[in-house]
């Protein structure tokens, strides 16, 4: 069991968070919709794991290399 | 009637290209921007300018009350809202009359009627106009089941109140239909708190072909038509004019299905009425209509040489419009490349930034409307489209080649941007060969490529 990391590829806002914490995801799951230049973009699970902690709140502005969510995989 | 003053309720290139229409009219005109755009080219261009707010849209170019406010306080009696953020917005408009300044644009009730897909769809089928067999709204699922055969399949459940693909199924056949039904009901009840859905007949390979139209409420033209099939995200990134490879029959008939939609409503100002050509069956049919000036409006001025921004002024002033259809010719092939601040290797991701180093390439025939410059800071509340490469030659091939060269040389750094997808396109051979359809770009190009799902 480790802990990783999910962290913004874009500058944006969060438009919608999707998952919970204590959700099962799989790789590829989106987690949260970010919106930067008027497009939506997912924000996706790199691995398969649990949710242990959604660091953001939607209405919140990420810059790229932001970690936003955190797994155990 | 002659306006004393627009007020241009606009950014970006957009905004420059309004000045420039209006410098075409010997028009003053008064530059709106947001705190985000205080420094930006289309502001310094202008010797009268207003600030409306900050950054946000919802403080700036899309506040309604804070646009006719400004227009008031500068003394304009029109406000050309451009694309995007108001321009399709009914309420403003109706709010614009009832101030006494003129929304350059048609009538609100126009604007209303055709922007609810319904009544447009009601609208087209009463002019004659074919749109995609489909239910004529919610159905339920029992009735849905025996519409479904009359609608032939594959067919696709549609959620009423949905939109980025949540709450749609693709139903092959029959066996499969409850079942769809229910997951994409259940789907779209938890996106949109709605489960009503509809079905429309899915086309697989689709073109995206659109008909730019002119009116001034009694006289209406055609300017010929566009082809927008090379999309990502449902998003145009290349239009051309005239569409190719298309039979001559269905052109005419794909133009004339467009006035008499334009005729239907009394259409006022510049319009496109959106068609999908059926790849496999050569049947076309009615999406929708644009009731603004668009983006891709310069492939259709480059084939006939007109100026759309000028004529939407001065139908707006009243006067009639300069054009009778026989007026109109197309000549050459003229194509259009939407250059943004998107990374194509990362699934097209927007990147807002800030542009290093500028330099723009000149040659005949080749025309760039952009707001760049080195130096310029890319906000991430407004769109990532940087610049439109737009070239006219003789011929498809000739302007494929005139746009490799435009683009190759084209120097943008700071950001990554799409010229490097662009150039790869312009060397497909399924492009070359116009075949291309609007999940080519998804389904084909990108197919097994980083985060082709964000596609």
């Amino acid at each position: 069991m480790a802990d990783i990391n999910i962290e913004s590829e874009l500058t944006g806002n969060v438009w919608k968070i999707v998952a919970k914490e204590g959700d099962n995801v799989a790789e590829g799951d989106t987690l949260l919709i970010l919106e930067s230049m008027k497009m939506e973009i997912p924000l996706m699970s790199s691995d398969d794991g649990v949710i242990k902690q959604i660091k953001v709140k939607e209405g919140d502005i990420l810059n790229e290399g932001d970690v936003a969510v955190i797994l155990t995989a | 009637m002659s306006f004393r003053r627009i007020l241009i309720a606009n950014r970006g290139e957009i905004a420059l290209r309004i000045q420039a229409a209006c410098r075409a009219r010997n028009l003053a005109w008064v530059q709106a921007y947001s705190e985000a755009d205080a420094d930006s080219l289309p502001v310094r261009s202008s010797d009268h300018t207003i600030l409306l707010g900050a950054a946000a849209v919802a403080y700036s170019y899309g506040n309604a009350a804070r646009v006719i406010a400004a227009a008031q306080e500068a003394g304009c009696d029109a406000i050309h809202p451009g694309y995007g953020f108001l321009s399709e917005n009914a309420d403003f408009a109706a709010d614009c009359e009832a101030a006494g300044i003129t929304f350059i644009g048609p009538q609100a009730d126009i604007i209303r009627r055709m922007g609810d897909k319904a009544t447009a769809r009601r609208i087209a089928q009463g002019a004659g106009v074919p749109v995609i067999p489909g239910s004529e709204g919610p159905v339920s699922a029992e009735d849905g089941a025996a519409l479904a055969d009359r609608i032939g399949f594959p067919l696709l459940i549609k959620a009423a109140a949905g939109g980025g693909g949540r709450g749609m199924r693709i139903v092959p056949d029959a066996g499969s239909f409850a079942r769809a039904y229910e997951g994409a009901a259940r789907e779209a009840e938890a996106a949109f708190g709605s489960g009503a859905m509809y079905l429309e007949r899915y086309l697989e390979k689709v073109r995206h072909i659109e008909v730019q139209i002119f009116g001034d409420g009694t006289r209406f033209v055609h300017l010929g038509e566009r082809d927008c099939s090379t999309q990502r995200r449902h998003q145009k990134l290349v239009e051309e004019a005239p569409a190719a490879g298309l039979a001559a029959d269905l052109v005419a008939e794909i133009r004339e299905a467009a006035l008499g939609l334009a005729r239907a409503v009394g259409y006022r100002n510049a319009g496109t009425v959106e068609f999908v050509v059926d790849m496999t069956t050569g049947d076309f049919y009615f999406i929708e209509m644009n009731t603004r000036i668009q983006v891709e409006h310069p492939v259709t001025e480059a084939v006939t040489g007109l100026d759309l921004v000028a004529e939407q002024i001065a139908v707006a002033e009243g006067q009639p419009l300069s054009w009778r259809q026989e007026d109109i010719t197309i000549t050459g092939h003229a194509i259009e490349c939407r250059v943004n601040a998107e990374d194509p290797a990362k699934g097209f991701m927007p990147r807002p930034g800030t542009i290093t180093s500028y330099a723009a390439p000149t040659a005949p025939g080749l025309r760039i409307d952009s707001h760049l410059e080195q130096g310029h800071t890319l906000p991430a509340q407004y769109d990532s489209m940087l610049a439109k490469v737009i070239v006219i030659a003789p011929t498809r091939t000739a302007a494929i080649e005139a746009m490799k060269q435009a683009l190759a040389a084209y120097e943008i750094e700071g950001v990554p941007t799409t010229i490097p997808f662009l150039l790869e396109l312009m060397d497909d051979p399924v492009f070359g060969a116009a075949r291309i359809h609007t999940r080519y770009v998804r389904d084909v190009m990108w197919k097994g490529r980083p985060l082709q799902q964000m596609l």
